[in-house]
């Protein structure tokens, strides 16, 4: 049954997501409409959580603008997706990471994660 | 008026080119048979007699396998009249299947909901709860009965009791894709009842 249902969306599903996981900083190439004109928007900030799995599987994107916090949700298989790049990998030891919104500057820094060769 | 018996698969996700995420349940729906028409002089009223699932032979009785014998069918486990049908279309014994129904179609499901068990008058009948604390001791009860002068409670008092596992249509979903292929409706939302429940798919009655 479950397969039955992964395979209708199957080909939606994206094949070209990098891996990457929460602490990692991303940039997210989105589309934006602007009335008839089409164009990318980027998004870089870290990741602070990524649930679900399959089709309704989204990723959570977190940085400081202008001195604010700024979320953004993303649907990881989104049409609206054009790339997402991995700019850096981070250290962390939880798999969500939302005590990141407490922190602020020094404080919500993130070790880089070295991958052994 | 048409319809088509089907069984609930799950819920799943789909894109739009836009990007929006549409929710849909996934319905196995058909291949059903016709086991029986009614029409007006006969049986008063016009309609079709579907039968969905066949059933093994060993575990069917003598009247349904004689039943089924009559349209040249297997014993089907899930037998529903849609009424409205126009029995004149359709044979005895003819199988009707998902491609009954186009994409954007919109229809009724009626199926059974998923049981509650014993429910207070919260939960079954949306009241609202009192102070959990500061002294209270009205928590999560159901309140007044009424005035004390017809030395009874009227019929229909919101109480607790047994809640779900009842008959609902919900009505004007979406078909969002049919996959005439698997027999598959791909309808919009949420549907009645549990999963592999047994449900029946009509037009819309109201339609917008």
């Amino acid at each position: 049954m479950q397969q039955l249902i992964r395979s209708l969306t199957e080909e939606q599903l994206k094949q070209d997501i990098p891996l990457f996981r929460a602490g990692d900083t991303l940039r997210v190439h989105v589309k934006v409409k602007e009335g008839q004109r089409e164009r990318i928007q980027l998004f870089e900030g870290v990741v602070i959580q990524r649930r679900g799995g399959g089709i309704s599987a989204t990723f959570t994107v977190r940085k400081i603008s202008y001195g604010v916090g700024v979320e953004r949700t993303f649907p990881l298989h989104s049409p609206r997706l054009d790339k997402i790049e991995v700019i850096r990998r981070g250290k962390v030891r939880r798999a969500k990471l939302f005590y990141l919104r407490k922190l602020r500057g020094k404080a919500a820094r993130i070790k880089e994660r070295m991958t052994h060769k | 008026m048409k319809g088509i018996l089907g069984k609930k698969v799950g819920m799943t996700q789909l894109f739009r080119e836009d990007g929006t995420a549409v929710t849909v349940t996934v319905v196995e729906a058909g291949p059903c048979v016709v086991l029986q028409k009614k029409d007006e002089t006969t049986d008063g009223y016009e309609a079709i007699q579907l039968g969905f699932k066949e059933k093994k032979e060993h575990r069917s009785n003598k009247p349904e396998l004689g039943h089924a014998k009559k349209a040249n069918a297997k014993a089907q486990s899930f037998i529903k009249e849609i009424r409205g049908m126009n029995p004149e279309e359709y044979e005895l014994g003819a199988v009707v299947k998902a491609d009954l129904f186009n994409e954007g179609e919109l229809v009724d499901v009626t199926g059974t909901s998923k049981g509650k068990g014993f429910a207070g008058a919260i939960k079954r009948h949306n009241q609202s709860r009192g102070p959990m604390s500061h002294g209270s001791h009205y928590h999560r009860g159901p309140g007044s009965l009424g005035a004390i002068a017809p030395n009874r409670v009227f019929k229909g008092q919101t109480l607790p009791g047994r809640m779900g596992g009842e008959r609902i249509t919900t009505q004007n979903l979406q078909v969002v894709r049919v996959d005439s292929e698997k027999n598959l409706l791909l309808i919009k939302g949420n549907v009645p009842g549990p999963r592999n429940s047994y449900l029946v798919i009509r037009s819309a009655a109201k339609g917008v």
